[in-house]
C-alpha cells in the first residue's frame, strides 16, 4: 500500500519534470529569445542584444541553461521578472494565494451544491425539474466562461445593482477582503464546475438505482428512504468523488479566463499580463506552477481513490 | 459517410433537429454574409456610438459606432476557419498516435501514455500563451499549436476505441497474413472506429471555438480590427451598463453555436451508436 502510493507520488514527480522541460523547450524552439521579446524586433540589434544576453546568461548552451533553471527551480528559485525586475516568486506568492482563496471558494460552495442536486435530479428523472435544471447545466458546459462572466456581470452588478462587477481590490488585500469584493468570479467558475459535476452525479445515481442489490432491498421490504440512503447512495457517490477531483484539476484552466474578466488579482490574470508584457521567465513560472497545481490534484484525486476503492489499491501502476 | 438513415434518426428527436438547425444555419450565414451584409463592418462613425438597436441599425452599434449586425454575422468566420483547421491537424497527429499505441501496446505504449499524461497534464491555454508570448499574436500561427494541445485528448479517445478491436480475430488474421502494420491500421481498425473519431472531431471543434474566442477575448486570438464575438464582449465589456446589446449579441451567436454542435453531435452519437462508447472513454 506504501509502496503503491510512493511509486504513484514518483510517477507525479516525473510529470512535474516533463512539464519543466516542456515549458523549456517550449521557449527554446521558438525565434527570438527573452532579450528578443523584451526589447522588440527593433531594438534588438548588435551591443544592446549581446549585453542583454550576457546578462540574462542566454549566451550559453540551451542544455546548459536547462540544468541552471532547474536547480534554481530545486531550490525555490523562480528567477527574476524581465518586466517588472522582481523576483518572480515574491510577485507569484500572494497571486497564488489569491488563486487558491477563489478556487477553494467555488469548489467548497459549489461541489456539494452539484452533488445534491445531481441527486435531486435523479431521483426526479425525466420530469420538469430534471429536464430544467439538466438542460441548465449542459448549456453552463457548452459556455464559454467568458459569457457566463459577462452575463453574470450583466445580470447582477448592472441590472440588480447587488455587488460590484469587477473586482478593484489590490493582489496583497486580505483574503475575505478579495472573496467579498464580489462573489461573482467565484460563482462563475462554480458553475461550470458544478454544471460538470452534477450531469456526472445523476448518472451515476440513474445507473446504481438499476442495480440488482437495490432491486433485492426492494423486495425484502426495505423501507424506500433506508433504501436510497444506506444503499443506493453511498454506491453511487463515492465513485464519483475522485473524479470531482480530476474535474476541478481539469478545469483550471478556466481560472484564466474567469480572473481576467473579473479583474481578479490572481495566478492566471498575471499569466496573461506576463504574456501581454512577452515577459518570459514570468510566462514560463506561471506555466509551470499550474502544471504543478494539476499534477497535485490528480495525485490526490488518485490517493482518494484508493482509499475509497479497495480493488485500486493492488493494481499496478 | 453519414447515410440517410441515420440523419433520419437524428432529425426524428426534437434536440437533433435542433442542432443540425442550429449548425446549418450558422455555416450559412459564415459562408454567405458577406453578400448580404447590411453596413461596413469596420467603418467606425463618430455620430454612431452606442445607438440602440433601430431600424437602419437593427442590432445598434458599438462603441466605436460600427454595426453590431454585419460585425455579428461574420464575426464567427475567422474563429470558425481556424477552429475547422485546427481540428484536422488534431483529429490526424491524435488518430495516428492513438492507433500506433493501441496496435503496438507492451512497454511503449506504457511510456508514451506516460508522456501523454505529463503533457496533458499543462493546461492547453498555458501552452498557447507561451508561444503567443514569444511569437506574438497572429491567428494563423495558432493553427499549429492548437491542434497540437487538443490532439492530445484524440490520443486518448482513439487509443482507447481501438483497443477494443486489437485483440479481434480479424485483426489477428491480418496479422498472421503479414499485413504491413500500416494495412492493418487503415484497412482493419480504422472503419471500426471511423464514427467514433467522427462524432469526436465535431466536439473537438466546439471545444476549438470555445477556445479560440476565449483567446480572443484575452486579446491573444483574432487581432483587431477583424469582427470576432469573442473581441466583440471584450470590447463591449465596459459599456455594458449604457449598450447591452452590443454584449449581449455576439453572445447570442456564440451560444447558439456551440450549443447547436453539441446537440448535433450527441444525436449523431446515438444515431450512429458510439454514445456509450465516448462516454466509457471519458470516465
Amino acid at each position: 500500500m506504501l509502496g503503491l502510493i510512493l511509486r504513484r507520488m514518483a510517477a507525479g514527480w516525473i510529470t512535474v519534470v516533463i512539464v519543466a522541460v516542456v515549458v523549456f523547450i517550449g521557449v527554446e524552439v521558438m525565434p527570438g529569445d527573452a532579450c528578443t521579446a523584451m526589447l522588440g524586433r527593433d531594438a534588438a540589434r548588435g551591443d544592446v542584444l549581446e549585453n542583454c544576453r550576457d546578462r540574462m546568461g542566454l549566451n550559453s548552451p540551451p542544455v546548459e541553461r536547462f540544468v541552471a533553471w532547474a536547480g534554481d527551480l530545486a531550490q525555490f528559485d523562480l528567477g527574476v521578472s524581465m518586466k517588472r525586475e522582481r523576483p518572480i516568486a515574491d510577485i507569484v506568492g500572494p497571486r497564488l494565494r489569491n488563486t487558491l482563496i477563489l478556487a477553494a471558494a467555488a469548489a467548497l460552495a459549489g461541489v456539494p451544491l452539484a452533488i445534491g442536486l445531481g441527486v435531486m435530479v435523479a431521483m426526479r428523472r425525466e420530469r420538469p425539474f430534471d429536464i430544467i435544471v439538466s438542460t441548465t447545466a449542459l448549456v453552463a458546459m457548452t459556455m464559454p466562461e467568458f459569457v457566463v462572466a459577462a452575463l453574470l456581470i450583466l445580470i447582477f452588478a448592472i441590472w440588480l445593482g447587488w455587488c460590484a462587477g469587477v473586482v478593484t481590490a489590490a493582489y496583497d488585500a486580505p483574503a475575505l477582503a478579495l472573496l467579498f469584493a464580489t462573489p461573482l468570479p467565484a460563482v462563475t467558475l462554480a458553475l461550470v464546475y458544478m454544471a460538470h459535476i452534477l450531469r456526472m452525479v445523476r448518472s451515476s445515481v440513474i445507473d446504481t438505482a438499476g442495480a440488482d442489490y437495490i432491486l433485492m432491498a426492494r423486495m425484502k421490504g426495505v423501507p424506500e428512504r433506508q433504501i436510497v440512503l444506506r444503499h443506493l447512495l453511498p454506491n453511487a457517490i463515492l465513485p464519483t468523488i475522485p473524479v470531482i477531483g480530476l474535474t476541478l484539476a481539469w478545469l483550471l484552466s478556466g481560472v484564466v479566463i474567469v480572473e481576467s474578466a473579473f479583474n481578479y488579482p490572481g495566478l492566471g490574470r498575471l499569466a496573461v499580463n506576463a504574456v501581454a508584457d512577452r515577459d518570459l521567465p514570468l510566462v514560463q513560472a506561471t506555466a509551470l506552477i499550474f502544471g504543478l497545481i494539476y499534477v497535485s490534484m490528480t495525485l490526490i484525486a488518485d490517493l482518494i481513490a484508493m482509499a475509497l476503492n479497495p480493488r485500486l489499491r493492488t493494481r499496478r501502476l | 459517410m453519414i447515410g440517410a438513415p441515420i440523419l433520419r434518426a437524428v432529425l426524428s428527436k426534437p434536440s437533433g433537429a435542433i442542432g443540425v438547425t442550429l449548425v446549418v444555419g450558422h455555416v450559412m450565414l459564415a459562408v454567405l454574409s458577406p453578400l448580404v451584409l447590411p453596413h461596413d463592418p469596420i467603418a467606425q462613425s463618430a455620430d454612431l456610438i452606442l445607438q440602440m438597436p433601430s431600424l437602419s441599425y437593427p442590432f445598434g452599434t458599438d462603441r466605436l459606432g460600427r454595426d453590431i449586425l454585419s460585425r455579428v454575422m461574420l464575426g464567427g468566420r475567422a474563429a470558425m476557419l481556424i477552429a475547422t483547421l485546427a481540428t484536422l491537424v488534431a483529429m490526424v497527429w491524435g488518430t495516428v498516435v492513438g492507433l500506433l499505441l493501441a496496435l503496438i501496446g507492451g512497454r511503449i505504449d506504457t511510456y508514451m501514455m506516460r508522456i501523454v499524461d505529463a503533457l496533458s497534464s499543462i493546461p492547453g491555454i498555458l501552452i498557447v500563451m507561451i508561444f503567443v508570448a514569444a511569437l506574438g499574436v497572429g491567428a494563423a500561427a495558432l493553427i499549429p499549436i492548437l491542434g497540437y494541445s487538443y490532439g492530445l485528448s484524440v490520443v486518448y479517445i482513439a487509443r482507447a476505441a481501438a483497443l477494443d478491436f486489437v485483440a479481434r480475430d480479424f485483426v489477428l488474421a491480418a496479422q498472421a497474413r503479414g499485413e504491413a502494420r500500416s494495412t492493418i491500421l487503415i484497412r482493419e481498425i480504422l472503419p471500426n472506429v471511423r464514427d467514433t473519431l467522427a462524432v469526436q472531431g465535431a466536439m473537438q471543434w466546439s471545444w476549438l471555438m470555445l477556445g479560440i474566442t476565449s483567446l480572443s477575448f484575452l486579446g491573444l486570438g483574432v487581432a483587431p480590427p477583424t469582427p470576432d464575438w469573442g473581441l466583440m464582449i471584450a470590447d463591449a465589456r465596459g459599456v455594458m451598463p449604457t449598450a447591452p446589446w452590443a454584449v449581449l449579441w455576439p453572445m447570442a451567436m456564440l451560444s447558439t453555436l456551440i450549443v447547436g454542435v453539441n446537440l448535433a453531435a450527441d444525436a449523431f452519437a446515438k444515431a450512429l451508436g458510439v454514445d456509450q462508447q465516448l462516454r466509457t472513454v471519458a470516465a
